[in-house]
């Protein structure tokens, strides 16, 4: 069993899980990811490792809550405990002096660009961070990205928030000033391939962060295959990272899709079954409080 | 009196009609009468050949001797004396190629039941009088296994019995290795696999889940931890046809089709949060064991049609003889001497039909099965609506990161000596499907008990020479 020690809702949809896990906390390196169970009857699902202090022996996920597993994960907190953990897993991220660097991160995409970035920094790249949300309440851990960057941008889809516009705008900006020596971006799919396809428009390489569906993590299943440069491979291992330049962008996207109408089920299930155990309790508070 | 003219007694099954729609175990198993009956058929050979069929060794003739006299603890006592999984094997060996063929009767035609009488026997054992073996005093030695499939399990049981303190580190969040992810239900129950490695347990083996070694740690990191190192990792990487289409949505691993359904219990969705697709008409590529599972499994979660595609003939089909009977009697279909050449999809990237050719055999290859050609012009579509792949699995190269010391096969096998388990790589020893390729649980087995011998000697001899 693996300990939740904090917890904290980084905006409405956006939780942030500090988790007891010390021989992952002393391995981890930037890039690389978890893979955890919820309970003896849940799903396996991947998180980036958006941080990890291993003296302590925590590491940090943030996740966005967006079907069963994730949204059931929102409900635990200090004291609750996860069924199963492993990691790290996947390749870390090839943390070279590259000179100037830009890092893109988009949506809950932050949580995995920000040790990328902080591991850049640490290599003595300059640093610019990119990060966008689609609106003001999801963004978070700005402080944190500003902190490690030269050159912070921060913008929002609607405008409620610092400048209105998607994350490849300041990008084609900064591109077009030029001296950039390699871009990261990470976040939706869609989001990490128009980034790809600015970047190519500079001839900048570009790196991404895949994130297909996985079940085991460890290259057993080949669920998680995605074509890069017309060959297939496999997410968990051979990535997450890859040339953003060379990705068929078409067919992640495509099985990302695969499960939609059972995780549809999934979740209607798990809040129906939520709503009668919130009805519970209220009921037993009124009952109490007669 | 020894009935060897008596006909062999079958195995009580489920019908059919009613096992194509539960994942219930298809064989049920002896009952008193039926094994006494089968045992009575044993001559009890003064030179028994059937041994010499079984890698483990599994003493036959004194197991049905003890099981006849019905004595069914001391049965079970020299059946678990060599084998630590005696009811796995009993369900999954493939015994007409093992033991049985090389019982005497095998000659006239019908050997006596070896494989089932070994799991009446275990059966009994583990609802009755669970054995507590001898374990020897302790060694202080400390020993890792890496894997904790029927070679994991078998390398930790026998060294744990010799005294030493054993890890097993797992990948995955259950262990059994294939026992648990690929082999379904309906097969073997996972109360039985529970049920062996805590028996395995119960000899103080240690398991550790959620490790992923070559991640988590490096083959030397555990060396520095431990005196002897087993790599039991098996071959779980799938092999793909590498043919267009092969990326739709739609075309499955069978190792992911399986680990969905067998490990994360898919069958049971929603009640289980994982998913799996099943399509109305699916074709297996491939004839194994692996193939055979997939097809009846996706039998049981409601395909109208499941063809078994298989680019040989009958003869060289490589699952054991019972499963593909009992395919067969559940409606696979088999098309034989064909092969898909390109899989085929729809508008929305979903599988709709395979491209196919047909084969003809050719003279025998390295394996010494026959070579499949196609055939020029014959090309023509099938149409189905998922495909999974089952063509045979590779050893996960995973482990083998900053390893360079470890010689491999160009297959990606681990290099070892066949009567020590011994690598190239000092204190590491290796067994099972990462030294021979995708093979047999008891054949993984085997290996396991002959590097826990060599472990063993290795570690209290005082020259420790390589
Ligand atoms: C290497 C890797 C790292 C990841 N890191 C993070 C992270 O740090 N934080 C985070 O919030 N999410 C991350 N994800 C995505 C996360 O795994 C999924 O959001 C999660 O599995 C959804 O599970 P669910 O049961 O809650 O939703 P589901 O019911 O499974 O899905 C709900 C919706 O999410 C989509 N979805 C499902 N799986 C994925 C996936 N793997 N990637 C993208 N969309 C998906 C579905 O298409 C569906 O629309 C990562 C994925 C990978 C592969
Ligand atoms: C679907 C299917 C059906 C089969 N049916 C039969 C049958 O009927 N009869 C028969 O005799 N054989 C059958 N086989 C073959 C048989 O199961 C294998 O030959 C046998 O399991 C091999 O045992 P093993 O211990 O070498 O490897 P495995 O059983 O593969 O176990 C290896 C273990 O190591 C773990 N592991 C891998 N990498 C790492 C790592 N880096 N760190 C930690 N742990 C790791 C894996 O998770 C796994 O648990 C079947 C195989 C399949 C897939
Ligand atoms: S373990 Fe397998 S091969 Fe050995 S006797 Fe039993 S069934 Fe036969
Ligand atoms: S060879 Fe057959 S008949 Fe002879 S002892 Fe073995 S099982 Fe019995
Ligand atoms: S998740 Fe199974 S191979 Fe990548």
């Amino acid at each position: 069993m693996y300990e939740i020690v904090a917890k904290e809702a980084l905006a409405p949809v956006t939780t942030r899980l500090l988790v007891r896990a010390p021989e992952i906390a002393a391995k981890a390196r930037a890039g690389q990811f978890v893979i955890l169970i919820v309970d003896e009857h849940g799903e396996r699902i991947p998180l980036t490792l958006a941080d990890w202090y291993p003296d302590e022996g925590l590491i940090d996920i943030i996740f966005q809550q967006v079907g069963k597993t994730t949204m059931h994960l929102a409900t635990l907190g200090p004291g609750d405990a996860l069924y199963a953990l492993t990691g790290p897993l996947g390749r870390p991220t090839e943390v070279r002096n590259y000179g100037t660097v830009v890092c893109v991160g988009g949506g809950v995409g932050i949580a995995a660009i920000y040790p990328i970035a902080r591991a850049l920094r640490q290599a003595g790249n300059r640093v610019i961070s990119i990060i966008g949300c689609r609106t003001r309440e999801l963004m978070f851990w700005e402080e944190r990205m500003a902190e490690l960057s030269d050159e912070p941008f921060v913008c929002t889809d609607d405008g409620s928030y610092k400048r209105k516009a998607l994350v490849t705008e300041p990008l084609a900006e900064v591109l077009e000033r030029g001296g950039i020596d390699r871009v990261w971006a990470v976040g939706p799919a869609i989001m990490m391939k128009f980034c790809s396809l600015t970047a190519m428009r500079y001839g900048v390489p570009i790196v991404v962060s895949l994130n297909s569906i996985m079940v085991d993590g460890t290259g057993m299943c080949g669920a998680c295959r995605v074509e890069v440069a017309g060959q297939t491979r496999f997410a968990c291992v051979d990535g997450p990272e890859f040339d953003g330049s060379q990705v068929n962008w078409d067919l992640l996207i495509q099985r990302q899709r695969l499960y939609l109408d059972k995780e549809r089920l999934a979740l209607e299930r798990f809040q129906q079954k939520e709503q009668c155990r919130c009805q519970a309790t209220l009921g037993g508070a009124t009952n109490a409080a007669r | 009196m020894p009935r060897a003219n008596a006909r062999r007694q079958p195995m009580p099954e489920q019908d059919p009609a009613k096992r194509r729609h539960n994942f219930l175990e298809v064989a049920l198993g002896y009952t008193p009468d039926l094994a006494q009956a089968e045992a009575e058929r044993c001559l009890q050979c003064r030179r028994p050949t059937c041994i010499d069929g079984c890698p483990v060794g599994v003493e036959i003739p004194q197991f049905i001797a003890a099981l006849r006299a019905g004595d069914l603890e001391s049965s079970a006592r020299i059946l678990k004396n060599r084998n630590n999984l005696p009811a796995i094997c009993g369900r999954v060996c493939p015994q007409e190629t093992q033991c049985e063929v090389k019982c005497v009767l095998a000659r006239k035609g019908e050997p006596v039941a070896i494989g089932r009488l070994e799991r009446f026997v275990a059966d009994w054992e583990r609802e009755h009088n669970p054995i507590r073996p001898e374990i020897a005093p302790s060694s202080g030695y400390s020993v890792a296994v890496v894997g904790s499939g029927p070679a994991g399990l078998t390398a930790a049981a026998d060294l744990a019995r010799m005294g030493h303190r054993v890890v097993i580190y797992e990948s995955l969040h259950q262990p059994g290795g294939v026992l648990i992810y690929g082999i379904p239900e309906f097969r073997l129950p996972k109360e039985i696999v529970r049920a062996e490695v805590e028996y395995v347990q119960s000899l103080g083996v240690e398991i550790r889940l959620n490790a992923v070694i070559g991640k988590l740690y490096t083959l030397d990191e555990l060396l520095s931890h431990h005196d002897a190192l087993f790599l039991g990792t098996g071959a779980g990487l799938p092999i793909w046809m590498n043919i267009p289409g092969e990326n739709l949505n739609g075309v499955f691993s069978a190792n992911e089709f399986l680990t969905r359904v067998n490990l994360m219990k898919a069958y049971l969705f929603p009640e289980y949060d994982t998913p799996v697709h099943v399509g109305r008409r699916v074709a297996v590529i491939g004839a194994g064991n692996v193939a055979m599972d997939a097809a009846r499994t996706a039998v049981r979660l409601g395909a109208e049609e499941v063809r078994i595609v298989y680019r040989r003939s009958p003869a060289e089909v490589p699952a054991r003889a019972e499963e593909v009977v009992h395919a067969e009697e559940e409606g696979v279909i088999f098309n034989f001497l064909t092969t898909p050449v390109a899989i085929l999809g729809d508008e929305h990237q979903w599988v709709r039909g395979m491209r196919c050719v047909r084969m003809q055999l050719g003279e025998p290859g390295p394996d010494g099965r026959r070579v499949a050609h196609p055939i020029e012009g014959s090309e023509f579509e099938m149409e189905v609506d998922m495909v999974i792949m089952a063509l045979g699995t590779r050893p996960n190269p995973l482990i083998f990161t900053d390893v360079p010391d470890l010689e491999r096969t160009k297959r990606g096998t681990v290099v070892a000596d066949e009567r020590t388990g011994r690598t190239t790589k000092e204190r590491v020893w290796a067994g099972g499907d990462i030294t021979t390729g995708a093979a047999t649980v008891i054949s993984a087995m085997g290996a396991a008990k002959r590097a826990a011998a060599d472990i063993d000697a290795y570690l209290r001899s005082s020259a420790r020479v390589w």
